[in-house]
């Protein structure tokens, strides 16, 4: 094993180019857990911390760019009103420990289907920026994830940062996981209202061989929004719509059985999550007709 | 050595400071918050190597052969051993049956079982070699469960059986069987107005001591071998390791060195006979340490059981009778699981008045993954079970749970099913009303004033699955029964060294066991027994070892019990002697020294009256008094094979949880809002960690009702969650407040009238969160861990 | 590769060491630094818990190549660490105090623990947990106060971690404190006395300040 120290960013897309097979480590907190129990034995570790860029942020005025190391916890306390969803997916992942060391550029190379910010930016809306010796790529976050932990990177690729819609409405973000924390996702669901569009988008987790929007529900959901009059009047959404977004976020579940969860148990826990914060962020949303802040 | 007999009444007071009865804070306390302590993977040697263990990775299978020419061949690797490298002709070992090899031998019968060892300079090149080991298995059929064993031409797991059960299972598949039958179940039966019966599921739990199994073993220059290692029992250790390495007994030198938790799981031997094979092999230092993955291979399990449980009651309320059969999955290898037996069937009537009772459990031999001790070690099984029947019980009654409980709750006189009568306090109803009548705790607590719910008080946690949407309260109860001590017959004895000497200008007492500490506090006790006994405030606490006698295993609640009443009693003796050396140099000066009930205290010989008769400095001057003597309490009668009556236990200790609970009945998440416990401790020793040792064990019952099981695949018998990943322990968020009512009604048999504690409060907890949870959503739940999808019918 | 970073204050080289790697492993096998404990490798259990430039990580999650040159409090310097904190008006930051020290790198550790000191603790003498000789902060000492110890092997991440927890939070609520310390397992105490300790040296700072 050889270990990279690129100390900049040109010099980290270089040695990627030479190396190919180089396992890029920022947090660690995957990687090393791979390592640890003799799971991965990379030709090349790449250590991405001493790229400064890479853990910084910027607020623009459509997007956040969220470098690929910025770690959990400076998205709790920095982006909290720009990114409501990610910031309460950030809170739930892993301890403090690891939300001082994990990122969102981590979760998505990993590309698991557990990952929690996956949900939060698949419902927020968001571009993944990858780039190469051979150029800069943008790949929408629901091209990315390819299959059980593949990504859409090509073996020369690094992860630079996230572009993220800033948020022009409530979102909310849930999980189900059998401990009150440091806990892996059974299920999660992301839920954004982008009252600037008059669109719902929505983010499941751990449900399906890679993280998914539930397409049907929102076109379902956008629609009875938009002809009820909901997003002018402010109303309370009928029982009966929320109970069908959530039987149609429920259905596009495509989960298995294992250790953590059935798949039966999956399906309807996602519904019960898409229900209820549809609630939380619809009545926000009544509250305020705007964004609030992600509780985390 | 000197032997000495029963438990004597001659305590002194308790007048000399750090006495017993005080909170005095732990002796290793400063170590283990600077990060010195000692455990036993810190250990470090010049020139050591480390060890690496190569598991089977299928469960059942026939060894065709094995090649270590490759790994052996790896620059780094010092040795690679498999069974054929064995010294001697003794190649298994275990608690009870020597049934687990060494190494496998021909065949691997569960998954993770050590198959090869391997010592290099470094742990990587010990694991890249040892994944060079080529083994060719042949699969063979697993038995899993009591059907596959015991079904018609089943594999049998071991198939020349040896052992002292051997004769008399009903299938060789079968490690131990116990029936209890006293009364006539089946007439009683005829008296019930009710009878309720359940089928009760317990799954596997892990001890999940967070220092994995590790140590280090050096060669001697005498041919011997040097061992730091983690464990229970010393002395167990060496019976097993010794023979093994073909050397007596006194060249194999143990030392204890810090012990991160234990639970049981160091019970059985895990590296230590590795480590000294590779260090004896290559004459080098060989260290070994687990990481978390090899850690859920390295030790026994709880057994996972299946309990079919049937009383009956009348209508008003009193129980009639009692039928039940446990069968409690024991894995591949004995270990402790006789023993559980034994405890799973004594125990499985609980703390109630049954006179008519028809009992059975077994211990099934299987391909799952060894099973033996953990904290609660039988009871809890059956605990859990019971429990649940009371509930259904005073449900077909309407009565109320604890008023029922407290209806048949038995006491001290009452007649178990075995024969035996209690003969300590047993304040079983007494317990339940404490429980009963604490305050609740308040409603809604995640109502924050003005703010968002915060959902660190809600089921889900941080996890943000719920503001209080589907969330149920519910309370339940529940109170369970456990030994104190080695059982059915073992000679339970413990042994302890006390000096006293005069360093300078001082009086110093110096205590020497090789009592396991384990976290549990036995250090912090034994020099407070020291200063109660002696008067003296300067107790040293030697390192346990085996240049002292054995001091039995830190298990079944018994350490301050045993080997706390081994020190007292060595400290009378040493007492004895040195008022005898007193009497003879000063005795003329002062009638008292002849007529007077004399004490020591603060460093003084002093009458009962309080007169000062010497300084200890002076009565020793440059002598020392120094005892090694064994104590054992009174002995206990093996179970009757046929009908299990005899006096089997030394001590009963109870305990009752109150559980209120908060269950998001949509998502199926449970959040223990409050596990309140009443325990009876005879006497509080050390105050500060008996309340450690009950919220603790409290915690891990918790543990099992919600979270924690290790899921063996039904079809290969294969692990798959070995990780803290997936086997997961609670957090600090998932643990609620532990409020402790701690009762103390001496028993005059034990020391201070102490009774054992540690174990007691691990089994009343799990069916006491059940219960709420029951009483939340209303459902039946038969099994524990509950899971989400038990909850949602998902 | 070859590792320099400061270990508690003063620079420390570490050589040979293999690219897979934790820090974890490089400060307890290679700089005698033992403390930081080995429990579940994965991130999952908090024992393992140091200051990375101040911030609190898992040791076994982070690559040894990966601290080059960057500052760890361990819990062997959590006194230390405490008390400079103390004297500089509660803003010290990681290892910063002995940073432009001059002396040489150490030679590269005096790995692990002598036989003598495996040996036992009770050598050392004092059996009264008052930490006579040794100068502990105030969390190491309430840690021992409020009986949060037993096996101990969760305690040295736990005060790494709550430590922290009270530089930024002087007076935390109860569930301020379950949350700082959800990322630290513990088998033995059912966390009530650890809550207690991490109370009463909230209270004693407060006291103090």
């Amino acid at each position: 094993m050889d270990f990279l120290r690129p100390a900049a960013w040109e010099e980290a897309l270089a040695a990627k180019a030479e190396h190919p097979t180089a396992v890029p480590i920022a947090g660690g907190t995957d990687v090393m857990v791979e390592i640890n129990f003799d799971h991965r034995r990379p030709e090349y570790l790449m250590d991405l911390n001493r790229i400064g860029e890479l853990s910084e942020w910027a607020v623009g005025e459509e997007h956040v760019r969220l470098g690929a190391s910025v770690p959990y916890t400076r998205i709790m306390e920095h982006l909290r009103t720009e990114l409501p969803g990610l910031a309460l997916a950030s809170h739930t992942v892993g301890s403090p420990q690891i939300r001082n060391r994990g990122s969102v550029g981590g979760n998505l190379g990993a590309a698991s289907p557990a990952g929690d910010a996956h949900p939060a930016l698949l419902s927020a809306g968001a571009e993944v920026e990858v780039e190469s010796v051979r150029g800069v790529r943008r790949i929408p976050v629901e091209d990315f994830y390819t299959g059980v932990k593949r990504n859409a990177l090509a073996p020369d690729e690094l992860i630079k940062a996230v572009l993220i819609k800033k948020a022009s409405g409530p979102q909310q973000f849930s999980k189900v996981g059998t401990r009150n924390a440091m806990v892996i996702a059974v299920c999660a669901f992301g839920i954004a209202l982008h009252p600037d569009t008059r669109t719902v988008k929505t983010g499941i987790g751990s449900a399906a061989p890679t993280p998914l929007r539930a397409r049907a529900a929102e076109d379902f959901l956008n629609a009875a929004l938009e002809e009820g009059g909901f997003w002018e009047s402010g109303k309370v959404i009928t029982p009966s719509v929320a109970k069908q977004f959530a039987a149609l976020a429920s259905g596009a579940c495509n989960p298995i059985d294992d250790v953590r969860g059935t798949a039966k148990y999956r399906r309807h826990a996602v519904g019960i999550m898409a229900r209820r914060t549809l609630g939380w962020t619809w009545e926000q949303y009544r509250a305020t007709g705007t964004t609030l802040e992600g509780a985390a | 050595m000197a032997t000495t007999g029963t438990p004597t009444d001659i305590t002194q007071g308790s007048r000399t400071k750090g006495g017993i009865g005080e909170s005095t804070l732990r002796p290793d306390g400063t170590l283990k918050v600077t990060g010195e302590f000692a455990y036993s993977s810190d250990m470090w040697h010049e020139d050591m190597l480390w060890g690496h263990t190569l598991r089977s990775t299928v469960a059942h299978a026939e060894i065709r052969s094995i090649d270590t020419a490759e790994a052996l061949a790896t620059p780094g690797v010092y040795a690679v051993l498999t069974h054929d490298d064995l010294p001697t002709e003794v190649k298994r070992y275990g608690l009870e049956f020597q049934d687990t090899p060494v190494l496998a031998h021909g065949k691997v019968r569960h998954h993770g079982e050590p198959v090869a060892i391997v010592a290099a300079d470094h742990p990587e090149t010990a694991r890249r070699a040892a994944a060079k080991i080529r083994i060719d298995y042949a699969d063979l059929p697993v038995v899993t469960d009591e059907a596959s064993a015991t079904a018609e031409g089943a594999p049998l797991v071991h198939e020349h059986r040896d052992d002292h059960h051997a004769d008399h299972v009903p299938h060789p598949n079968i490690v131990h069987r116990q029936p209890i039958v006293r009364g006539d179940a089946d007439r009683a039966a005829e008296r019930a107005d009710v009878i309720v019966s359940g089928e009760y599921v317990f799954g596997m739990q892990d001890q999940a001591f967070l220092g994995p199994e590790s140590g280090l073993a050096v060669p001697g220059e005498d041919g011997g071998v040097d061992l730091y290692v983690a464990t229970q029992w010393l002395h167990s250790d060496l019976r097993q390791i010794a023979p093994v390495l073909g050397l007596p007994e006194e060249k194999v030198r143990m030392t204890l060195s810090g012990v991160g938790g234990a639970f049981g799981g160091r019970e059985d031997l895990s590296m230590q006979i590795h480590a000294c094979l590779l260090a004896l092999r290559t004459g080098k230092p060989v260290k070994i340490v687990y990481n978390r993955f090899e850690s859920f291979f390295g030790h026994v399990h709880r057994h996972p059981a299946k309990l079919w449980y049937e009383h009956g009651a009348t209508k008003d309320g009193k129980l009639t009778h009692l039928k039940c059969r446990i069968v409690l999955d024991g894995g591949a290898y004995a270990s402790a699981s006789p023993a559980v037996v034994g405890n799973a069937s004594s125990l499985s009537v609980g703390p109630y008045v049954v006179e008519d009772v028809d009992i059975e459990a077994l211990a099934l031999y299987t391909n799952n993954p060894p099973c033996g001790a953990m904290r609660g070690f039988g009871a809890v099984q059956a605990c859990f079970a019971y429990e649940a029947q009371m509930d259904k019980l005073a449900a077909r009654l309407d009565m109320d749970p604890v008023e029922f409980r407290r209806l048949n709750a038995m006491e001290q006189g009452t007649l178990l099913p075995t024969g035996q009568r209690v003969d300590s306090p047993a304040p079983v109803a007494e317990l339940l009303r404490r429980v009963k009548a604490r305050p609740m705790p308040p409603e809604r607590q995640w109502l924050t004033a003005g703010e968002a719910a915060d959902v660190r008080a809600l089921p889900g946690g941080l996890s943000n699955t719920t503001h209080g949407e589907g969330v149920v309260r519910g309370v339940g109860y529940a109170v369970g029964i456990k030994n104190v001590g080695f059982s059915e017959g073992f000679d339970d004895y413990s042994t302890a060294r006390v000096r006293m000497e005069v360093v300078g200008g001082e009086p110093v007492v110096t205590v020497h066991t090789a009592m396991a500490e384990v976290g549990q506090g036995g250090v912090t006790v034994h020099a407070q027994i020291a200063r109660t006994e002696l008067g003296v405030a300067q107790v040293t606490i030697q390192p346990a070892d085996t240049r002292v006698g054995s001091a039995g295993s830190t298990s079944a609640s018994r350490q301050t019990y045993v080997t706390g009443g081994a020190v007292k009693n060595t400290c009378e003796h040493v007492r004895e002697q040195v008022l005898e050396i007193g009497r003879a140099k000063f005795g003329t000066y002062h009638p008292a020294w002849a007529t007077a009930e004399l004490l020591l205290e603060s460093g003084k010989v002093v009458t009962d009256g309080g007169e000062v008769l010497a300084d200890l400095v002076d009565v020793l001057e440059s002598e020392s008094v120094d005892l090694e003597l064994r104590w054992r309490h009174r002995p206990t009668e093996a179970f009757d094979l046929r009908t299990g009556q005899g006096n089997g236990h030394v001590q009963y200790s109870f305990a009752a949880h109150r559980a209120v609970v908060e269950v998001d009945t949509e998502l199926g998440l449970v959040k223990v809002i409050e596990l309140a416990v009443a325990q009876d401790v005879g006497k509080a020793l050390n105050p500060l960690s008996v309340l450690g040792q009950i919220q603790g064990g409290t915690t891990q019952g918790l543990g099992v009702a919600v979270m924690e099981e290790i899921i063996v695949d039904p079809r290969t018998a294969k692990v798959r969650n070995p990780s803290f990943t997936d086997y997961l322990i609670p957090t600090i968020l998932d643990t609620p407040t532990i409020p402790v009512d701690v009762l103390e009604l001496a028993d005059e048999h034990a020391p201070y009238g102490l009774r054992g504690i540690g174990e007691a409060p691990t089994l009343s907890s799990t069916p006491a969160v059940l219960a709420a949870i029951r009483d939340a959503t209303g459902l039946e739940l038969n099994r524990t861990p509950v899971r989400p999808e038990h909850l949602t019918g998902t | 590769m070859r590792v320099n970073f400061t270990v508690n204050g003063p620079p420390q080289e570490a050589d040979d060491v293999w690219e897979g790697e934790s820090l974890l492993y490089v400060l307890r096998e290679r700089m005698g630094l033992p403390g930081s404990k080995n429990a579940c490798e994965q991130g999952e259990c908090g024992s393992c818990t140091v200051r990375l430039d101040g911030v609190p990580v898992c040791a076994c999650l982070v690559a040894a190549g990966q601290v080059e040159g960057r500052d760890v409090v361990t819990v062997e310097g959590l006194a230390d660490f405490a008390k400079q904190r103390e004297e500089h008006g509660g803003c010290a930051s990681a290892g910063s105090g002995a940073r432009g020290a001059s002396g040489a790198p150490e030679a590269s550790g005096t790995p692990g623990t002598s036989l003598d000191e495996a040996r036992g603790w009770a050598a050392k003498g004092t059996d009264s947990g008052t930490g006579e000789g040794d100068e502990l902060s105030p969390i190491q000492q309430a840690f021992i106060d409020a009986g949060a110890v037993q096996c101990g092997f969760c305690t040295p991440g736990l005060l790494v971690t709550a430590d922290e927890m009270l530089e930024r939070n002087p007076s935390p609520s109860d569930a301020d404190i379950r949350e700082a310390l959800s990322g630290n397992l513990c088998r033995c105490t059912g966390y009530e006395k650890i809550l207690d300790a991490v109370r009463l040296a909230a209270a004693r700072q407060s006291e103090a300040v």
